[in-house]
């Protein structure tokens, strides 16, 4: 199987490249795309990348595989074509090899702010919420902050500084549906300018790329209604 | 929040609710036109300026005409904004589209009430 990985080192490089690599993979074999990464990175020590968990749990190992965002750990071998393209999540600055510097996602992330605020009393134990409003978190809490949606969407492309992306407002929505945060007005009114939300196009790429089958465009639906009947 | 950049209405919840409402009323008035054609069987002078001599027929040419304007303008300032990141040459289009956008309106209104 062959293998073309993107490679710069700003400090001897001049400009990226690609790096072929031809491995002998048995038929019918069940190894990750991790795992032949760490085998090459054994070979050529210099080859880096993010991963910690190899499980589809700490969404570290984001890449943009074949040209399709995704998580290297949970995608089999068998289901790519040879030559496998691997390249780092696109839109993002590149630190080294596949490592991108996150920080703009970060921030978008942190602008939602993504913690529950109640200005309730605080209760001896813990917020109570009742079956069905904690139903309403599924779909939204599994989110791991790969980044795999966020640099897969157009619109986060062209304004990473003003929109604040599928993930963040996953996230956003998260904290807008829940039933014992108090401040659903005010998080409301800080999304509602020409890009924070707005600059949805409801492409979907973020849904089609989720590692974890999440749905980004339905949750910014929702909250373009809720702006709508809060009226803000 | 990006208070200062909404491109005509007082939030993006605005612009995105004018942008709906004139698609709504651009299709009205098309559907409309494809009626008055699909039944007049014979457009001639006359029946075209009987179109177009009553108060209503002008208010709604108008509303539609505002509503080209207007959604042309939130639509072209999004594009703008995404794909002309070099400021000189978004002003520039902006100003052009602006003009064109004020000068249909204008325009309109002569032809509308000088028939
Ligand atoms: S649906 Fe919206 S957030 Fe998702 S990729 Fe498209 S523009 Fe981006
Ligand atoms: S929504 Fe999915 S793709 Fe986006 S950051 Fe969360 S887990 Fe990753
Ligand atoms: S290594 Fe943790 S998600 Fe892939």
């Amino acid at each position: 199987m062959k293998f073309k990985i993107y490679r710069y080192n700003p400090e001897t490089d001049k400009k990226p490249y690609m790096q072929e690599f031809d491995l002998d993979i048995p038929e019918g074999s069940d190894k990750m795309l991790l795992d032949v990464l760490v085998d090459l990175k054994e070979k050529d020590p210099t080859l880096s990348f993010r991963r910690s968990c190899r499980e589809g749990v700490c969404g570290s190992d984001g890449l943009n595989i074949n040209g399709k965002n995704g998580l290297a750990c949970i995608t089999s071998l068998s289901s790519l074509k040879s030559p496998v393209v691997i390249r780092p999540l696109p839109g993002l600055p590149v630190i080294r090899d596949l490592v991108v510097d996150m920080a703009q996602f970060y921030k978008q992330y942190e602008k939602i702010k993504p913690y529950l605020i109640a200005d309730t009393e605080t209760p001896a134990k813990e917020r109570l919420q009742s079956p069905e409003d904690r139903e309403k978190l599924d779909g939204l809490y599994e989110c791991i902050l790969c980044a795999c949606c966020s640099t897969a969407c157009p619109s986060f492309w062209w304004n990473p500084d003003k929109f604040v992306g599928p993930s963040g407002l996953l996230q956003a929505y998260r904290f807008l549906i829940d039933s014992r945060d108090t401040r659903t007005e005010e998080r409301l009114a800080d999304l509602d300018d020409a890009y924070s939300v707005f600059r949805c196009r409801g492409i979907m790429n973020c849904v089609d790329v989720c590692p974890k089958g999440l749905n980004p465009t339905k949750a910014i639906g929702h909250i373009r209604s809720m702006l709508l009947k809060s009226g803000v | 929040m990006v208070t200062t950049v909404t491109s005509l209405g007082r939030s993006g919840l605005h612009d995105w609710v004018l942008q709906r409402l004139s698609a709504v009323i651009m299709l009205a008035y098309v559907v409309y036109l494809g009626y008055f054609f699909a039944t007049t069987p014979e457009i001639t002078f006359t029946a075209w300026q009987g179109l177009f001599a009553s108060t209503f027929m002008k208010v709604f040419s108008l509303l539609t005409l505002l509503s080209v304007v207007i959604h042309a303008w939130i639509g072209l300032w999004i594009v703008s904004t995404d794909y002309m990141p070099k400021v000189s040459i978004r002003v520039a289009f902006q100003a052009i589209v602006i003009v064109i956008c004020l000068s249909l309106v204008v325009w309109g209104i002569q032809i509308l009430w000088s028939l």
